[in-house]
């Protein structure tokens, strides 16, 4: 397969751009949530 | 004020559900799009790119649509509350992110097919102009001021940022454009794509659209949070104030 490279490429990008979004959603929301007690987060 | 210190801050056993569905449905379609749905009869094996890009770029549209619907009752006086502008904030970034997918995976495919990474072509120009427009837009939203301000500015200019979808869209109608013609949902078009990779693609489009809306929930109760938190850190440094003019 001679484009394998930049198929395994596209999905790499695709999967771990999402992935480092993920982390960076998750941490962003626990620093946040720190000084948050649950009583006050309206989903909880 | 008592510190918690769960791990799953923005979490709800919704969430939790969908995130393990989404997990199951990225294996799968990663199964299918690499490895068992046949190679195109023109394009070959490069097609695969297809289960990526294309759910990508359909998901950055949803987003930025959702992000001009959420403006749109942000300013609605009947309908305004803070809520809808953390969505549309969120949707943004979310929206910037897949159309940032798309963009690469894109220029990976060109290269394929087109023997260039990048080429200013309609679709492609137009296409980096909404993810300029969209970074743009992420950054008015950094801007000082209150919660209100923010979110009036950044409604106003989501809603002349929508606009540019439908630009972005028949492009490929309205100019002569390397970029193909949608091949499943245009106009005039008669299907004959494989039944697998009809049923990848659109494994792909509902696995996105599923990530989207995780994300969007998380990411929203994340700057829901940042919205308390800043309004906690404004009552202290006002308590603050009157402490020192009492003394």
């Amino acid at each position: 397969m001679d484009d394998l490279g930049f198929i395994l490429g596209s999905y790499v990008v695709t999967f771990g751009s999402i992935l480092l979004y993920v982390v960076s959603v998750v941490r962003r929301s626990r620093r946040a949530g720190r000084d948050i007690p649950h009583e006050q987060r309206p989903w909880t | 004020m008592t510190a918690t210190r769960d791990r799953n801050v923005t979490g709800t056993p919704f969430t939790r559900g969908l995130g393990v569905v989404t997990l199951a449905g990225i294996a799968l379609l990663v199964v299918l799009g690499l490895f068992v749905s046949p190679a195109d009869v023109t394009q070959g094996e490069s097609v695969r790119i297809m289960y990526a890009h294309v759910p990508g770029a359909w998901l950055a549209y949803l987003a930025f649509v959702v992000t001009g619907i959420s403006s749109a009752a942000y300013l609605w006086k009947r309908t305004r509350s803070l809520t809808w502008d953390r969505i549309a904030g969120a949707s943004a970034e979310v929206g910037v992110l897949f159309m940032g997918i798309s963009l690469v995976t894109g220029s990976l495919w060109g290269r394929i097919t087109w023997g260039t990474f990048w080429t200013w072509d309609a679709r492609l120009t137009t296409t980096a102009f909404l993810f300029v427009t969209y970074v743009g837009y992420l950054a008015v939203r950094g801007l000082g001021g209150s919660h209100h301000q923010r979110a009036r500015r950044s409604a106003v200019l989501a809603l002349l940022a929508v606009l540019e979808i439908p630009l972005v869209h028949f492009s490929v109608r309205l100019w002569n454009t390397l970029h193909q013609e949608a091949s499943v949902a245009g106009r005039g078009t008669d299907v004959t794509m494989d039944g697998l990779m009809l049923f990848s693609l659109f494994l792909g489009v509902f696995v996105f659209t599923l990530m989207y809306v995780w994300l969007v929930l998380h990411r929203q109760r994340a700057l829901a949070l940042q919205d308390m938190l800043d309004d906690t850190g404004l009552d202290a440094a006002l308590a603050a104030r009157r402490a020192e003019a009492v003394a």
